[in-house]
Order: C-alpha cells, then structure tokens, then sequence
C-alpha cells in the first residue's frame, strides 16, 4: 500500500507562532517513513501550534518545513493532504455519518472537485477498517460509537488518505486503558506499514510502548529529541512535569525488558 | 431504502401531489380530468386547459421551485455551518431582500422592480456579512464569526424594514409591504417563473456537484482541510450558490420562512446525512411540502391565507418535536 521509503517530513530552524510572532523557537525536527515520534510537554507549551504547522494550516514564522524536499508551504491542501494525515482528538460529529462513509472521506485528497467515491475508494476504506479491525461496525452511526472505536474509525480514516504520514493528536486521551493499549499498538502496527507518525500524548509510557523516539517541548523549545531511553529519565520527566517520576526497566512475559514509568507519591507504608 | 429509488419514491409522492393539487380550488377538478388533460392535451371540459395553463400551473411551478430551492439551501447551509439548527437566513439574505422589497413598494416602484431590489438586497446583506466576517476575524474560528456577522446584518436590515414599516403610508403602502413580507405564490407569471427558475438551476446545480465535499466541510474547517478540502473555496461555493438560490426565490415569492430549516431535517431523518441524497431528496420534499402547504392556504377558506402563515403554524410544532427528539438521544 505505502512506498517511497525514506521520504521525510522535515522542519529546519523554524519559529511557529501566529501573526509573525513565534511562541516555539528553533525548531528542528524530522520523522522519516516507518518512524514514530511521541511528543511530549505540557498543555500550552505548543504541540498544537506545532501540529497546525506540520499540516500546513500556517505558516512558520522563519524556517522551512518539508516534506519529501518540496516547501510546505507551496502546497495546495489536496496536495498537503497527500502527504500529511490527521487524527484529532474524538468528539462527536453534528451529523450521524455512517461509520463506511466517515472513512470514505479520507478518500477526498484523491478526488476531483465535483467527483464522488468510487468502487476503488470504497474498497480502500474497507480495507482499512478491517486494518484497525473495525469492518464490523461499517455500518453502524458514528455517534453511536464508543470513544475507542471512535478513535480507531478516525484512523482509518486517515489511514485512507494514504498520506506517508500521520499526526496524531492525543490519539489515546478519554480512553479507558484497555482502549489505551490497543489503540498503541495499531499505531506501533501502522509504522510498520511504513508510515511515519507524530503522536502527542501526555503519556510518557507510551513512548516506551512504542519503542518510538521522543521530542519534549517545553519553555518554548524542542529540546531533547532522541531515543524514549535516553530522553525519558527521572530528570527529564521532572523537568517537564514538575513532578517526580522512577523510570523502571521491566521484565516482559516474551523476553526482554522494557521501560515503565511511575509517579513518586512520597508516602510510605 | 438507497440511492436512486429512494428519489424516485420522493418523485412520485411530488408527482401525485402535483395532480392533487392541480384538482383544488374554486374550480374543482377531478385527478382523472387531470391526468387525461396533461396526456391527450384536450378535455371534455372546455375550461380545464385554460385554467390550468393561465392559473394553476404557474402556481405549481413555483411551488416546486421555491420549496425545493429554499430545502436545499437550507440543507447545504446547515452542512457548511455543522450546525442543524441553521436556516438560508442566516446570513441575512431574507432580511436584505424584505428591505430592498419594501423600499422598492415605497418607492411605487413597478412588481418587476420589487423583485430586482428584493433579490439586490438578498445578495448585499450577504456580500456585506461576508466583507464584515473577513474585516473581523482573520482566520480564528471563521464559522462562528460569519454567523456573528449574520445575524448582526439581519437585524440591522430588520431595523431598517421596520422603518420604511413606519413611514410608509398605512392605507395603501403598509398593507402593500407587510403581505409581501409574510410572502405568496399568488400572481406568478410564467414569464417571471422562468428568470427564477435559471437562477435556481444555476444555483442547485453546484450544489448537487459538491454535495459529497459538503459532508467533509461539515467536519470543521481544520480537519476538512487536513483531508484535502480547499475549504475557502468550498465555503465561497456554497454561499455563492445557496444565496443566489435563496435570494432569486424570495424575490418571487416574498418571505417564506420555516421550510429552509424544518425540510432539511425530515430529510435527514428519511435520507440519512450523506449530503449527496440529502440535497436532492431535500428538494423534493421541499417541493411537496410547500405545494401542499400553498395549496392549503389557496383553497382552504374563501380567502387567501398568506403561505408564510401556514408554514409557521406547521413548522414550529415540528421544530420543537425535533428539538425534544434530539435532546433525548444526546
């Protein structure tokens, strides 16, 4: 389904802000095919900013954002949505759609102005709801939907675009945990269908989860970019939360060890 | 029920109360004599086709078209607003059109020139929500600011209205503005039918070309624009077309409020949201709604009961069950 391995979305040296005033300073950052970044930071430090940004929905404020070498800002939406999915957090619609229709319209990037879904658009959406094993609800009311299945019925829908990469926006927030964890891996999944992903969360687990890479934005700057070992210590996370997190490494039942976060309460039994 | 006999069951229900319809009035007609009429072309009653060519097939005509025109705009403005509760109105063309109507009548002016002030006031209240929402908000949550805008202008020309209401002379001028305010199919020329009926096509048109990228408009503007749509361009179409559908129509009839909202939501409830049935079986219901009301309100006592009434009185029950509806599945 996805080729051109090793195109990239890239940012070099980049303010983002709004009316020629940057809140996030130089920013650098690039998520090539096949990769997963989480994104961490507080509320209000500028991931959403950011996200406006990587969707072409403004401009930066100096620098240069591209994806596959081409300037960003030059792209028409169809073409930028050619590249560059969304996933926003789930809500509800102010109209029922079907839940086959609302993956149909990731199709849109790949359609003419007056045109409509065809066969071949409408196989594509149900491939990818069977991708995120949600085929048998095709049929039902979004809005009758749980919060979980809402989310993996919005990233089909993305998934359907066939953009090489997808920015996700909390995708695992108001979920209950099992949701949680299942809606990591479809993400952990869909990187290996080789599409590079952007994933905010406020979780810093599920970086470990995803075994992804880690940005953290915080005083208006992306620092510390690299592997979530690396990133994600007791100081890093003390530093952006403000609270003091012990960073575990814990066995696994299929062998190996993985990383695990929790919170320092400070009383004792 | 999907797709294509969905319409053509909305068809046939629109062709049957055609011929109802047809059969009302002073002169009644038997649907038989109708039907025979419009097949042969020739009637054993003498005044048939001359009723029916001179009369009540202009009457017709227009029926169809204005409640299919304003349902349909009424349907897509409800899309591009995300909001259900949203009428052609809203930004102001029904109270644009009332005022350049009333100026125009006066004025004393002649009918033709009524209805060109009517539709140039439709469209400025418009261009001048448009230019008022573009002045204020650049870019932040542009949907919300261009309602704003709306209902700002419509008041403004409501004032206005109320106006032109307290000078004008009450024996004669008065009388003249408020029934043309509370709208009618009465003394629809064909020749007038046939402007309108250009500038509907060439309105709905569009609309029904767009249809299915209304849907992904209908998901807001970031995240329609993240999967592809031009939603500048998008939005321009739409209000480009349902006003001029809205504005064309209301300066034929006058204001008939109610259908625009009340129509698109029982097509909701029968065609389900997909705007690409929703327009099309918007119109057609449209259409049948406003010529079962207009034929109520021609025949149902000796006097003409102003269709703007009617609509009201059937609308505004229904406006509420819908509301109780829909707070109970939420």
């Amino acid at each position: 389904m996805m080729n051109g391995n090793g195109m990239a979305l890239q940012i070099k040296g980049a303010g983002l802000g709004y009316n020629g005033r940057a809140i996030v300073h130089d920013v650098d950052l690039e998520i090539r095919s096949g990769d997963i970044l989480c994104l961490l930071g507080q509320n209000g430090a500028g991931k959403t900013t950011l996200f406006r940004t990587m969707l072409g929905f403004i401009k930066p404020v100096y620098g240069t954002i591209s994806v596959d070498g081409r300037d960003m800002s030059r792209l028409s939406p169809k073409e930028v949505a050619g590249f560059v999915s969304y996933v926003p957090q789930s809500y509800a619609m102010p109209f029922s759609y079907k839940v086959s229709d609302v993956v149909l319209f990731g199709r849109t990037a790949h359609l003419g102005m007056f045109a409509a879904p065809g066969r071949k658009d409408r196989s594509i959406a149900m491939e990818c709801l069977e991708i995120l094993e949600m085929a048998h609800l095709a049929e039902r009311s979004f809005n009758e939907l749980s919060g979980g299945q809402r989310q993996m019925v919005v990233i089909a829908r993305a998934l359907a675009q066939e953009a090489r990469f997808m920015i996700l926006d909390e995708p695992a927030s108001n979920l209950d945990y099992g949701n949680q964890v299942r809606v990591i891996r479809k993400i952990r999944e869909l990187a290996g269908r080789s599409i590079g992903i952007l994933m905010a969360t406020h979780h810093p687990d599920h970086a470990f989860m995803t075994d992804s890479r880690v940005a953290v934005l915080s005083n208006g700057r992306l620092c510390h970019n690299g592997p979530p070992d690396e990133m994600l210590t007791s100081e890093t996370l003390k530093h952006v939360y403000g609270v003091d997190v012990q960073v575990f490494d814990m066995p696994e039942d299929c062998g190996g060890t993985r990383k695990l976060c929790a919170p320092v309460m400070g009383w004792q039994r | 029920m999907k797709g294509v006999s969905l319409i053509l069951v909305c068809a046939c229900v629109l062709a049957g109360i055609c011929i109802l319809s047809l059969g009302f009035g002073r002169y009644p007609v038997s649907p038989g004599t109708i039907i025979s009429w419009l097949i042969t072309g020739g009637s054993t009653d003498g005044n048939v086709p001359l009723i029916m060519v001179s009369i009540r097939l202009p009457r017709m005509f227009a029926a169809v078209v204005a409640g299919g025109a304003l349902a349909i705009s009424g349907a897509a403005y409800q899309g591009l607003f995300r909001n259900p509760m949203v009428s052609p109105d809203i930004l102001g063309v029904s109270s644009g059109a009332g005022f350049g109507a009333a100026l125009a009548i006066l004025l004393s002016m002649s009918q033709a020139f009524v209805q060109l002030m009517s539709f140039t006031g439709g469209i400025s209240a418009v261009l001048i929500a448009v230019a008022v929402s573009r002045a204020i908000g650049r870019g932040h949550d542009s949907v919300l600011v261009l309602v704003l805008s709306g209902i700002v202008v419509s008041s403004l020309f409501g004032a206005l209205i109320s106006m032109l209401k307290y000078v004008a002379d009450p024996l004669d001028k008065l009388p003249a503005i408020t029934y043309w305010l509370m709208g009618s199919l009465a003394d629809i020329r064909i020749r007038e039918l046939r402007t309108v009926l250009f500038m509907v096509a060439a309105g709905a048109v569009p609309l029904m070309l767009v249809s299915w990228r209304l849907n992904v408009l209908s998901f807001g503007e970031e995240e329609a624009r993240s999967l592809g749509l031009h939603t500048g361009i998008m939005r321009a179409v739409v209000i480009v077309c349902a006003t001029m559908v809205t504005a064309s129509v209301i300066s034929l009839c006058g204001i008939i409020g109610w259908v625009g909202l009340v129509v698109p939501h029982i097509s909701r409830f029968i065609a389900g949201p997909n705007h690409r049935m929703l327009l099309p079986v918007s119109f057609l219901i449209g259409s049948a709604f406003m010529l079962a009301v207009d034929t109520v309100a021609r025949s149902a006592v000796s006097v003409e009961i102003p269709i703007g009434i009617i609509t009201a009185v059937a609308g505004a029950p229904f406006f509420i069950w819908v509301m109780k509806k829909s707070s109970i599945r939420s």
